[in-house]
């Protein structure tokens, strides 16, 4: 029994770095209706530019704003140089671009930072949690963090007009334009809300995977399965979700003879597939309900 | 009084195919004008063209103001809603959600409020379910919300296309009642597309007749009512 909920703690501890992940899949899911590939790539390079701050002597607070900023920015310039003139496009066009980019951001930053890891620190300490060896003071951290954004993310989309505009704008574009919605700059926005959200993932998850160019591919996937677990439309969904991959993961592991740490990845494409199949619309999905 | 919409020349185009053919008419200040044709003839065309959701050429103005090369949210937010086939409702979304989206380019911000209220005086049963997933509702329910969140802009315009479609004819009675109401006593002019022509010319002041992309006939709601042809092509009788 002890077992069983020391691996269920462990579990929560990862899970939050699959659930902050799986927000900002969820917040591009929102605005565009497609996922981005290169959403991993693009908050890797992020915490990338937050270590350089670091490096340079800035204060972790100055440069976790200061790569906010710079990543909503960024989000919103690369919708508007690549994928604004790609809109009427064929979904598979998006797909393609999604992994051009994914590809020439993941090089830009080899080629800047090189491919050897770098320690990048937590703002909260690598203590025991509360005295337990198996959530650290950063975990911890990281848990109150991903709550605290999907209290923000549900505030902004139910109360604030323009949180309504990107929704209305993402469902229904055309009728969106006939109430007046400029739809080309929602867009432009979730991709900037979706890359300023992924940073935050990003200099989360580096104090635990370390940073490197490549440390995302693993993590996005589980955000991605965290997110169709929960229900693409739904934040709160991909947050569950993700504490709910992270416990399976670790109690698969456990219990099941030979899945150990090589099959965990496996498992999170075979719990989407599973997810996608049985309940299409996630565990906290709103069904569409259609009159026809 | 001026033409407050002033179409000329309108030629429309859905890839190589010509749907609209040379278009003119004009819409007055205050006015309830329908548009009439058969399936085809370029009715919706034409409101599409109206809020450059169709590729188009020739001129079209409004209060003066050049819409051509405008995109679809700037026309709207001049004060043209246009309630599409279809009913164009945000169904994932809530009955108050909807009427919020309607005022969602307005700036006057606090007045949005007391203007749902006022919806909910004009359609009683948007308020009964005015929590509820707007897929939820019935079509004629749905109508009623397309409208009220066109109002919900303040249009200078609405543009409605086919409002009669799929409702029991009880239901449309009750909407062109209501429509009437908005045109006299809300200040809004009216454009109106209907296959309905009976209904619609009952109500309008004014009429034109729509054949293959090009206007054919046009005068007050009650000479086109009388015409021998639109009574046997239109009317039935």
């Amino acid at each position: 029994m002890e077992l069983f909920t020391n691996q269920v703690l462990a579990g929560i501890a990862t899970g939050a770095i699959y659930a902050c992940m799986a927000l900002a899949v969820v917040m591009i899911y929102q605005a565009i209706d497609h996922l981005n590939f290169a959403q991993g790539e693009m908050a890797m390079f992020s915490t990338f530019v937050a270590w350089q701050l670091m490096q340079w002597g800035t204060p972790y607070w100055i440069a976790f704003v200061v790569v906010l900023i710079f990543s909503f920015i960024g989000g919103v310039v690369i919708e508007r140089a690549l994928f604004k003139p790609l809109a009427k496009a064929p979904v598979l066009t998006h797909v393609a671009g999604f992994i051009a980019l994914f590809a020439i951001v993941n090089s830009v930053a080899g080629l800047t930072w090189d491919f050897t890891i770098k320690q990048f620190p937590s703002p909260f300490g690598s203590a025991p949690f509360l005295g337990s060896q198996l959530i650290s003071t950063h975990q911890a951290g990281m848990i109150g963090v991903t709550l605290v954004l999907l209290i923000l993310l549900f505030l902004f989309f139910r109360f604030t007009r323009v949180g309504l505009a990107m929704r209305a704008a993402a469902v229904m574009p055309e009728s969106a334009r006939l109430v007046g919605i400029n739809t080309s700059w929602m867009i432009a926005l979730g991709w900037g809300m979706a890359a300023a959200i992924g940073s935050i993932a990003g200099m989360l998850i580096a104090p635990v995977v370390f940073l490197e160019p490549n440390m995302m591919g693993g993590v996005l996937i589980y955000g991605f399965a965290a997110a169709v677990v929960g229900g693409l439309s739904s934040p709160l969904g991909a947050v569950i979700g993700g504490f709910l991959v992270g416990i399976f993961e670790n109690l698969v592991g456990t219990y099941i003879p030979g899945v150990g740490n090589e099959l965990k990845l496996p498992i999170a494409l075979a719990l989407i597939i599973t997810v996608l199949v049985v309940k299409p619309h996630g565990l906290f999905g709103r069904t569409i309900v259609k009159r026809v | 009084m001026t033409a407050m919409l002033h179409v000329k020349d309108l030629r429309a185009y859905y890839g190589q195919v010509q749907a609209l053919h040379g278009l003119e008419f004009d819409l007055k200040e205050g006015s309830l004008t329908t548009l009439l044709g058969a399936n085809g003839a370029g009715k919706t065309t034409t409101l599409r063209a109206i809020c450059n959701m169709v590729r188009s050429t020739g001129s079209i103005e409004f209060e003066g103001k050049k819409l051509d090369n405008k995109s679809t949210e700037s026309i709207v937010r001049l004060g043209i809603a246009h309630v599409p086939q279809g009913r164009g409702t945000f169904t994932t979304m809530t009955v108050e959600e909807n009427l919020q989206l309607g005022a969602i380019s307005r700036k006057d911000t606090k007045a949005i409020d007391g203007d749902i209220e006022r919806m909910y005086d004009h359609f009683p049963v948007l308020k009964q379910r005015h929590t509820q997933q707007a897929g939820t509702l019935s079509g004629g329910e749905q109508q009623m919300l397309a409208v009220a969140r066109a109002l919900m802009l303040r249009p200078r315009l609405m543009l409605l296309d086919e409002p009669s479609f799929g409702l029991a004819p009880l239901v449309v009675r009750d909407l062109f009642k209501i429509l009437g109401k908005i045109n006299r006593e809300d200040k809004v002019s009216i454009l109106v597309v209907e296959q309905n022509a009976q209904l619609a010319l009952e109500l309008a002041d004014k009429a034109y007749v729509i054949e293959t992309g090009r206007i054919v006939m046009s005068g007050t709601a009650d000479e086109i009512a009388n015409n021998e042809d639109v009574r046997k092509s239109y009317l039935g009788y």
